[in-house]
């Protein structure tokens, strides 16, 4: 029996003015599970990851074709509410972005500008929820007034995957999230992503290609553009299909 | 903080390192079975019973490589990898012993029994208790152990040379018994080969534990 797919790309191009950025991309993203995208700088991996929640859109010249299939529905339609699209397919960035607030402020943000929630009960259990979801509930629920900016790095970027979590999304993308932090940083939030695949659709994007063999089910091989293999990950770090493939995971190119 | 999915591997791959070690426990143990009740049937099992093991063992190597691959083992998780891989290649080894032992015990069926196995049995029994110890001691990280279990291999040495010597002049005695005593040396080859590759066992958990790999003891054969 197929597995449901989160999220499927069918023959989706997407230029840059005259650059053909994404060729003919083909992929289906399974539920519940963490896909890794992998590939030089420049092969489209970002701007894949960006499309899914249609990010790119705020480039200049931008222009698709072809489709994505999020929950039945193509996201490329023109008549695709944004709003309710970036809520159900949240996005964690490769430094972590907290607003200069409190850490409250933080995690409510999203509530004010999606306008969800009022009871301020209701908030607060959801604060406390996403921030045990990324293990910092026990560390930070005393010190909830705080200001985010004296918070670690990696406490930054946990607290950045809480605020995306407060909104309740099915899809979380993330964009090399693990690049400004240390590796121990690095492999505890690695850890935490394991935990939070249980009840999210994970896609992330990263330059290492050992955190992709770590972390992800599966992983996506893409170059200039192309989708090159996509397979289960343990498949494409032991016996990869395409030579393209082997010769980038086993670093004679990129 | 624990990598669970590093610590799952670990805890998976010792499992069925363990799973492996009892399949081959058993299987030297009814071949011996076998060979002292010369029940053909039960040595024809022994044999089919290896495909078995020769397949955990591949199961075993997919998982190692998958996680050198995935979750690249630096030092002792490193060292656990390379030394469960000797390790299951000493136990698929050990297991064609015992399928040589069942193969010996048709080629015997054919022939009038031998009155006695000399002290085939006792070596046996000795070579069985040793890869017993050597998979605890694997397990516990038990160097004292490995190594005490590495010099018991000079025992069976020892009863390897008694029971040739038994065998040898029993077919100069009455070359008519040469056909039905050639296996009982080959079954006896098998049981003291067997106790080499324990000790092969012992050595992987001394490096796994200390790092330092040597032989402990080297076999006289």
């Amino acid at each position: 029996m197929e597995v449901m797919s989160k999220i499927e790309t069918s023959d989706l191009n997407l230029y840059y003015g005259n650059f053909h950025a994404l060729k003919n991309v083909n992929i289906k993203i399974q539920g519940q599970n963490i896909t890794s995208i992998i590939g030089p700088s420049g092969c489209g991996k970002s701007t894949l990851l960006r499309t899914f929640n249609r990010m790119n859109d705020l480039i200049e010249h931008i222009r698709y074709d072809g489709k994505i299939i999020i929950e039945g529905q193509n996201i490329l339609d023109p008549d695709t509410d944004m709003v309710s699209l970036r809520r159900k397919v949240g996005m964690v960035f490769q430094r972590p972005n907290v607003f200069n607030l409190s850490i409250y402020n933080n995690l409510k943000f999203g509530l004010r500008i999606h306008r969800l929630m009022s009871k301020k009960e209701e908030i607060m259990a959801t604060v406390r929820d996403s921030l045990e979801s990324v293990g910092l509930w026990e560390y930070l629920k005393d010190k909830l007034n705080k200001n985010a900016c004296t918070l670690s790095l990696e406490q930054q970027q946990r607290l950045c995957i809480a605020r995306v979590l407060m909104l309740k999304p099915d899809i979380v993308l993330l964009d090399e999230p693990c690049s400004a932090l240390d590796p121990i940083s690095t492999l505890r939030i690695e850890e935490l992503l394991r935990v939070l695949k249980d009840e999210y659709t994970l896609v992330i994007v990263t330059h290492n290609m050992k955190q992709a063999a770590r972390v992800s089910d599966h992983t996506c091989f893409m170059y200039m553009g192309e989708l090159i293999e996509f397979g289960d990950t343990s498949q494409i770090f032991t016996n990869p299909k395409e030579e393209l493939t082997r010769n980038y995971i086993s670093g004679h190119f990129g | 903080m624990v990598r669970e999915a590093f610590a799952a591997y670990i805890k998976k791959l010792e499992n069925e390192v363990m799973v492996m070690g009892e399949m081959v426990i058993a299987a030297v143990t009814d071949s011996v079975q076998a060979l002292k009740t010369g029940d053909v049937i039960a040595a024809k099992r022994v044999i089919e019973g290896d495909s078995l093991i020769n397949k955990k063992r591949l199961e075993i190597e997919e998982v190692c490589v998958n996680f050198i691959a995935l979750q690249q083992p630096v030092a002792t998780d490193l060292r656990e990898i390379v030394a469960i891989l000797y390790i299951i290649t000493d136990l698929e080894r050990i297991g064609d012993y015992a399928e040589g032992m069942g193969k010996i015990v048709i080629m015997l069926g054919k022939e009038p029994r031998a009155t006695s196995l000399v002290g085939i049995p006792a070596m046996a029994e000795k070579a069985i208790k040793m890869l017993k110890g050597s998979l605890a001691a694997f397990i516990g990280r038990d160097i004292k152990t490995a190594e005490a279990i590495c010099k018991e291999d000079d025992e069976v040495d020892a009863l390897y040379d008694q029971v040739n010597h038994k065998l040898l002049l029993c077919m100069i005695e009455d070359p008519e018994t040469i056909s039905r005593i050639t296996p009982l040396i080959w079954a006896s080859h098998n049981l003291e080969r067997m106790a080499d590759r324990v000790t092969n066992i012992c050595e992987r958990t001394v490096y796994l534990a200390t790092g330092s790999m040597r032989e402990i003891n080297v076999s006289r054969y």
